[in-house]
Formats: structure tokens, sequence, C-alpha cells
């Protein structure tokens, strides 16, 4: 199995929000491990990609890609905390 | 469709390759033009998506080998893997003229700016020296003095990329050191066997924990993650270590 991290989600997130989310900062809902979302373990290839807390392996973020809209699951993150430009 | 408002929100382009720089017998640049390119930071990358005639399409993430300046160029360099979906043909087929679908520059995490003053230490893993060459780049562009070390483990001496400019950069650019680390095969009276980077590499020419260096491990993932337990183990502050894993085990 090829494992990445969130770094390569980058440019599937880019397509979504205004902000780079890789740099924000993830609170697992399982551990309350936090760090960048660039730090979760990366599963799987576009369209769907599985991010996992790289303390505890609980699912953090799901993407999947379909044709005309993309699915995130957060439920694994209590709370995304994002830097806005400027800052 | 009407058009809707400018989005900063990023969509897939064209860039056309406009040169090829062959940089060991399996690594090869790209430099593109790409138009309207918003200029990028040192350690970002692209997302590349190749479409095959039946529609079926594969996309692989590249990091930017380039330092931006207005007028700059856009450079990915490519690790062939022989097995390789996607890399044998970036790195064989593709020819100057040839257009590619790409999306960039994307991630915000993984990046050096020259505002950053401490020390920097990087360490690359085959390509994964590409990021870490656009942050040596940057900071000879913006010609700032932050003391600059690279460990750059390789497998052999033919597989050393950008050899002939690390060497003049080494030179020209003061406070920039680097060290390799050979894993199949050693250069003629070099000290040490054919050996993966290690802790006793790590201690010797990392900087010691108490210079708080910003540190940048990149590679392969089984040499990032063997490389951030020992930076930390040696005691560095595993928040002022960035990681990048390129993939394969
Ligand atoms: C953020 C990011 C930046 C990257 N930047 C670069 C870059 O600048 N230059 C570059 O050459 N590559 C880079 N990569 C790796 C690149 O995205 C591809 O994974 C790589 O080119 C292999 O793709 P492929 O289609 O040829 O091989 P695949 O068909 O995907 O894989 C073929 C075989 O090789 C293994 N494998 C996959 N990736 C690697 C790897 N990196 N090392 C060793 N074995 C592997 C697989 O497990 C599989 O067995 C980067 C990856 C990421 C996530
Ligand atoms: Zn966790």
């Amino acid at each position: 199995m090829n494992v990445l991290d969130g770094n390569a989600l980058a440019g599937d997130l880019a397509e979504i929000f205004a902000v780079d989310v890789t740099a924000a900062r993830f609170v697992c809902a399982g551990c309350g491990h936090a760090d960048a979302v660039a730090t979760l373990q990366l599963f799987g290839h576009a369209p769907a990609s599985v991010g996992r807390c790289p303390e505890c392996t609980d699912v953090v973020i799901r993407l999947v890609r379909a044709d005309d809209r993309v699915f995130l699951d957060m439920r694994g993150t209590v709370r995304l905390e994002l830097p806005m430009s400027g800052s | 469709m009407a058009r809707t408002a400018v989005s900063r929100r990023l969509n897939w382009r064209i860039g056309t390759v406009r040169e090829v720089r062959q940089e060991t017998p399996t690594i090869r640049t790209l430099v593109f033009d790409i138009p309207d390119w918003p200029g990028h930071a040192a350690g970002q990358h692209i997302d590349v998506r190749l479409t095959a005639p039946d529609g079926y399409q594969a996309q692989r993430s590249y990091s930017i080998g380039s330092a931006w300046t207005d007028g700059g160029t856009v450079e990915l360099t490519v690790q062939k893997l022989d097995d390789g979906e996607v890399s044998p043909y970036l790195v064989d087929v593709v020819e100057p003229g040839d257009q590619i679908e790409l999306r960039g520059p994307v991630g915000g995490w993984f990046v050096w700016r020259p505002a950053q003053t401490d020390p920097v230490l990087l360490i690359g893993g085959g390509s994964g020296v590409v990021p870490l060459m656009a942050m040596i780049r940057q900071r000879s562009l913006a010609k700032t003095m932050q003391p600059f070390r690279l460990i750059y483990s390789v497998r052999t001496p033919e597989d050393i990329c950008y050899a002939d400019e690390l060497r003049r950069r080494v030179r020209d650019d003061g406070g920039l050191d680097v060290r390799y680390v050979y894993t199949r095969k050693t250069p003629q009276g070099w000290p040490d066997p054919p050996k993966r980077i290690d802790v006793a590499t790590l201690n010797t020419y990392g900087w010691p924990p108490d210079f708080a260096a910003d540190t940048f491990v990149c590679g392969p993932t089984s040499f990032v993650e063997t490389a951030a337990d020992i930076l930390v183990a040696l005691g560095h502050d595993p928040r002022r270590i960035r990681t990048e894993r390129f993939g394969g085990k």
C-alpha cells in the first residue's frame, strides 16, 4: 500500500477551499492529538482518500470525488483551525 | 452556464513543456510555460493529470524544483520508477511542445520562506531532494544568510540530481553545505561503506537540537519516517520537523 501524508491532499482541498487546508490544525476526535492536516497519514489515491491520525490511526478526514461533486467527511476532527492570509 | 464571480479556488490548467533536461540516467527536469502562473513558494507542489485515449486518468503530485521570481520558470524534476504508471511517461516520452494538464501551486505547510531566519536542516532521500532544492535556490535568490545544511541520500554517486549546481552553490552561496549518504555504492575513497541514513549520520552532520533549526524531511515514505524518528530520538523538537512523504514502501 502506498502511504502518503496530508500534503498530497493539498490539490483536492484547494479545489474546494480558498485557503490552504493542509496548513490548518486538526484536533483528533479519537485521541485529542492536534497537528497540521499535512501530517495526517494518507491512504488511497484520488478519487478516494482517507486521512488518519498519525497518533491513534483513527480516520480524521475522508474525501471522495464523484463526477460533479466532492464528499468531505470530517467527523474525525472536533475542530479545524485555519490560518488566514496575512497572519 | 453563467460564469461565476472570480474564484480563488483552484482549477486544472494546461502547461506547455518548454524544455527538458536530463539530470541523471533516470531523472529528468521538465521546464513549463504556464500562462498566468501566480508564483509559488519553495516546497510547494503541482498535481499532474494524464488522460489516456479511452478516458482513463492518472493523477500524481510533483514538487516544484525551481524557485520563483517574476518571469521565472516552473520546473518539475521526475525520477523514473520502471514499473510506474506515470513517471516513465514524464521521463522518457514527453517532449518540448507537449501540453500537460496540471493543478497548482498547492501545499502551504511543507514550505520555507526567506523570512524564516533560523538555521535550516534539509534531509532528502532520492527525488525527495526536489522541494529541498527549491528552498536552496530560493535562499540564493533572496540573498539571505540562514545557515543551510542538506543531507542527501542516494543509491550511487551517479544518482545525484543537480550535482554540478550543488557543488557550485556550496562554493559560491556562503553558509550552505551538503553531505551525501550512499546506500548502494560510494565514490572511491569514501570513508563509510554504503549504508542507509542512521543515527550517526544525523548526529554528526545534522544541526544540534539546541540550534532549533527549521527541519524539512522528504523522500520515500520509509525514508521520511526513519529520519524523522531519529531526529526526535536525538532530541529535536518534533514541532520544528516538517515531513513530506512521496510514497513507495
Ligand atoms: C507531495 C508529493 C510530491 C512529490 N514530488 C515528487 C517529485 O518532485 N519527483 C518525483 O519523482 N516524485 C515525486 N512524488 C512521487 C510521485 O507523485 C509519484 O508517486 C511517482 O512519480 C511514482 O508514480 P508512478 O505512477 O510512476 O508509479 P506508480 O505506478 O504509482 O507506482 C509504481 C510502484 O512504485 C512504488 N512507488 C510509488 N511511489 C514511489 C516513490 N515515491 N518511491 C518509491 N517507490 C514508489 C509503488 O508502490 C508501486 O509499487 C511526489 C509525491 C507527493 C505525494
Ligand atoms: Zn488520534
